[in-house]
């Protein structure tokens, strides 16, 4: 199995710098932000007896997203990846893999346009097809709303996340980073692994676990 | 250890790893029958091995001191105990 050497501080306690204190302070409490919808979406999950409404809410099928997690976790490994090569001292290969990362976000982004679009067409088809049964406007329901909030605000993230791997590419093209001097490049890896971290929690309490359409 | 010392990645087989606890995960909730708490607790269990070798290996949490440690567990502590703080009125009837 392939590893790949990379120069890393000794470990010990405060041997980082303050980019890297900085950033995971963000991060923290971004995840704070993103565990607050989390734990709404668990409660209100945990408490409906039918979270899912058949004739108001569509399900998934699980290939579109499965390939999306599975590029998530390919643009991870490209990211450690360009870290790794500019570590050693290698910008064509940073440029490479970092756009390789761009590449898996960006087609992320648009596979998850892809996905609300037909999520968003097939509820209306299942709205007029309620209000021409009932005669009532359709509600839009617990599971419509936690689904749009948690990965819109998630999509929102891969969004800057495309946009700072950008910038530091062109800062990388603009020969910026050397093997001595890379932080930029460790930070907004930080940055899009926490991405990849969420989603894993995300395809799994928003694809694998609800009850499917009665 | 000194400073700078070379350290041995193992970032292919954390991906090899990865991707069959995604592909573990499909199956357990396509293809392996089960109760709805296995489910649950099944797909728990695989989500947080993935989010630990992501934080591990790839964040390079591994390799941090304790300070980042405290950063990154503080948030999922304050969660748990929101949740738990919610359940109470949430589950109660009214």
């Amino acid at each position: 199995m392939e590893t790949i050497a990379a120069t890393l501080p000794a470990k010990k306690p405060y041997s980082f710098t303050n980019g890297k204190l900085a950033m995971w302070l963000f991060l923290g409490s971004d995840a704070m932000g993103f565990m607050g919808l989390i734990g709404a979406y668990i409660v209100l999950r945990i408490t409906s007896p039918d979270w899912m409404n058949g004739k108001l809410d569509p399900g998934f099928g699980i290939n579109l997203t499965g390939f999306m997690t599975f590029l998530l976790i390919v643009s991870s490994v490209t990211m450690v990846t360009a870290l790794a090569k500019i570590e050693k001292g290698d910008r064509k290969g940073l440029l490479f893999w970092l756009g390789m990362t761009i590449l898996g976000g960006a087609t992320f982004l648009g596979l998850q346009a892809y996905e609300w679009n037909l999520f968003i067409h097939h509820i209306a088809d299942l709205a007029s097809a309620y209000t021409a049964e009932t005669g009532k406007e359709a509600p839009f329901t617990n599971y419509q709303a936690t689904f749009f909030s948690l990965t819109g605000f998630h999509g929102l993230h891969v969004t800057i996340g495309v946009v700072y791997l950008s910038c530091i590419w062109v800062r990388a093209w603009q020969g910026a980073y050397t093997a001595e001097n890379h932080s930029p490049v460790e930070l907004v890896g930080l940055y899009w692994h926490f991405v990849d971290l969420v989603w894993i929690v995300l395809f799994t309490i928003i694809y694998l676990l609800p009850e499917p359409p009665a | 250890m000194s400073e700078n010392a070379q350290v041995s990645h193992p970032y292919y087989r954390i991906f090899g790893i990865l991707t069959v606890l995604t592909v573990a995960e499909i199956l357990w909730v396509f293809v392996v029958p089960h109760s709805r708490m296995m489910l649950a607790a099944g797909l728990g269990i695989l989500a947080a091995a993935k989010a630990a070798l992501v934080g591990l290996y790839y964040m390079h949490l591994k390799y941090e001191g304790k300070l980042l440690w405290v950063v990154a567990l503080f948030p999922l502590t304050l969660v748990i105990v929101m949740i738990a703080g919610f359940l109470p009125d949430a589950i109660a009837p009214y």
